[in-house]
């Protein structure tokens, strides 16, 4: 089996906020083999972009990580000063394709100019090597090498995107973690970029972490998938087990959620009422007030993830 | 056949784009987005019917200019039969307004966050004079919150928007559109914003209330998939233009035109054997502006199949195929 790029155990990270302490990720534990992409998906406000940023060190305020481990490449990052990880982790060891490509450049400097940087000030690059180096991924996402000399607005959606997506390989990082990263753009530039994704994976052999709420999209490209429901990770294990064989009810009702192109569904399923709040969630499962079959022991004690089959883990008493 | 509940005719609004004074003096000629470039369709009682397409392409300037937010360069929009096109006094939209109502995208945008769920719901009653007195606004306001499953309405009525989950803001956006009990709705990406959980909730609540009030609506998605569901008909939208159109099973699953194919072919699917497969998609290129528009067939730049000499001269006209399912296209049955 592949070596373990990344390792996260028991992994919190709370936010401290005046209204209380917001458990945005609750001991959360999982793997990132070599090669692999994992998609962690879950509704709005489980936790998942909030770990994606926990995983580069940079919890959002008033967010900290409380306990737990993260090893990149067998390298124990929780507890390291701020400038050992600006200089040795981020972007070197783990970097990030972020959420709306639309925001993400300043369009007050050229994508060169942008790209660069990281390149000059962690690799002591001069600007010429630089800016061949940005020309040289910039051509591996499919874009004219010429672009470096381009601003922002002068870009489509799509191409900034690639020009986001060529960014966070420069440094040739072990993880690349992908926050939503195709949710602001149409469906056909939706489509190129998982492509994109798809044939990054293959020639470089890319260990990613794909975070979005879109299981179609997530099954395009992930090979194994974790489920994140309230800051937990409810189910986890290969795409084919979670898509076909789906054990928490969660995860089976997400599922049937989702409308298909080629079948006609009578009657789409959903899940009734809304995810709870995170500063007091409920006793036991976090599940268990949208829980269809719902047990007493649900409501007082919490399940933890267990191995149902080969690789696949999930938490739930029906289990 | 019955007639249509609305009728769109050969429907255009071009927006002008700012000149310079000085391009202005020199009489540099005025540039136009043409974002509905000449569209028509009928929409018939309970049908749904979907405008599909990306963003940019018309879509939701259609749905605007059918409401009357917007008026439209030319061509007519009849409401069961009646030419509603150039309505203005305020008589004529207010009776129009109650028989055709919108439900936006962003239901975080669009209500007033200042205004409780009560005055959101009741400002359309006291703009159209339904309901004498607060008592009787107020059990109209309750039933329409219970159609749209906010219950008890009681204890909803007093919070503010912020106060509600998106999927539930959602429903108050609805419940504001039917509590004049329209014919006709709008519904301009009404679940784009929203988790996938909810989406299903709220589609499923649209067609509950179609069957049981009766209302037609004309639904503006980007999502096949969703379209494929909730729809009956199916218009797909390219620059302004509709260049297919018939009932969602033959589109889907027989589409003519290459524009259709490509959108298709980029929906993803929760199949996880498709993930080792990289499938180009038939589609060269990105969308051009609506300003400077392609000559002969607007679709023919991205076109892996566009022949030179015809595509690129020849505006190919939208032609029933088969029955009912009409393409504008020039080599339907040629590639």
């Amino acid at each position: 089996m592949a070596k373990n790029v990344l390792e996260v155990k028991d992994l919190k990270m709370y936010y401290f906020t005046s209204k209380g302490v917001v458990k945005a990720v609750d001991n959360v534990t999982f793997n990132l083999r070599k090669g692999e992409v994992l998609g962690l998906a879950g509704e709005s406000g489980c936790g998942k972009s909030s770990l994606g940023f926990t995983l580069l060190g940079m919890p959002t305020p008033p967010g900290k990580i409380v306990s737990g481990s993260i090893k990149i490449d067998g390298r124990e990052i929780v507890g390291l000063p701020e400038d050992v990880l600006r200089k040795e982790i981020r972007w070197q060891k783990i970097s990030m394709i972020f959420q709306g490509a639309m925001n993400a450049l300043n369009p007050v400097y050229t994508v060169g100019y942008q790209m660069v940087e990281p390149l000059i000030l962690h690799k002591g690059m001069s600007k010429d090597e630089a800016i061949d180096r940005a020309q040289k991924y910039l051509e591996l996402v499919g874009l004219d090498p010429e672009i470096v000399y381009r601003y922002p607005h002068e870009l489509s959606g799509g191409m900034k995107q690639r020009v986001i997506i060529a960014t966070a390989l420069l440094l040739e990082p072990e993880v690349v973690i992908a926050d939503e990263p195709t949710t602001a753009l149409d469906v056909v530039v939706q489509a190129q970029i998982i492509n994109l994704l798809k044939k990054l994976k293959k020639e470089l052999g890319l260990s990613m972490i794909f975070i979005t709420h879109d299981l179609s999209i997530l099954a395009e490209i992930s090979d194994r998938v974790a489920i994140m429901y309230a800051g937990k990770i409810i189910e986890i294990g290969d795409s084919e087990k979670i898509y076909y064989e789906p054990a928490h009810p969660y995860t089976q009702k997400l599922l049937a959620a989702i409308p298909r192109l080629h079948e006609d569904i009578d009657r789409l399923e959903f899940i009734p009422g809304q995810p709870p709040n995170l500063i007091n969630p409920p006793k036991g499962c976090r599940f268990h007030p949208r829980c269809p079959y719902v047990m007493q022991v649900c409501r007082e004690q919490e399940p933890e993830l267990k191995e149902i089959d080969k690789d696949h883990y999930a938490a739930c008493w029906l289990l | 056949m019955a007639e249509p509940i609305l009728k769109v005719e050969n429907l255009k609004k071009y927006f002008p784009i700012k000149r310079s004074l000085i391009d202005t003096l020199r009489g540099v000629p005025q540039k136009m987005v043409h974002a509905v470039d000449g569209i028509s369709f009928e929409i018939y009682k309970q049908q749904v019917f979907a405008l599909v397409g990306e963003s940019g392409c018309g879509k939701s300037t259609t749905g605007k200019l059918i409401v009357k937010l917007l008026e439209p360069t030319d061509g007519k929009i009849y409401l069961e039969g009646r030419d509603v096109t150039h309505i203005r006094s305020k008589e004529e939209i207010l009776a129009y307004r109650r028989r055709v109502q919108i439900i936006f995208q962003d239901p975080f945008s669009s209500m007033n966050p200042r205004f409780r769920i009560f005055d959101i719901l009741e400002e359309p009653l006291l703009i159209h004079g339904i309901g004498e007195t607060k008592a009787e606004r107020e059990e109209l306001i309750y039933k329409a919150l219970e159609m749209v499953k906010i219950t008890p309405p009681e204890e909803y009525v007093g919070r503010f928007p912020h106060m509600l989950s998106g999927g539930q803001r959602q429903r108050v956006a609805i419940a504001r559109a039917l509590i004049l009990n329209p014919t006709f709705i709008v519904a301009d990406e009404p679940v784009s914003m929203l988790d996938v959980s909810i989406r299903a909730e709220i589609l499923e609540l649209m067609k509950e209330l179609k069957e049981k009030m009766g209302v037609t609506y004309l639904y503006i998605t980007h999502d096949m998939s969703t379209a494929r569901y909730f729809a009956d008909w199916m218009a797909v939208m390219y620059l302004g233009r509709i260049v297919e159109m018939g009932p969602v099973e033959k589109v889907i699953d027989n589409p003519l035109h290459p524009y259709t194919r490509a959108l298709l072919a980029a929906v993803p699917e929760p199949k996880p054997e498709r993930r080792n497969i990289i499938k180009e998609l038939p589609i060269k290129g990105e969308v051009p502006n609506a300003v400077d528009i392609p000559p002969g067939c607007r679709f023919h730049p991205r076109c892996i199949y566009a022949q030179k000499g015809l595509c690129d001269v020849e505006q190919p006209q939208l032609i029933e195929y088969e029955h009912n399912h009409w393409a504008e296209c020039h080599l339907v049955g040629k590639y």
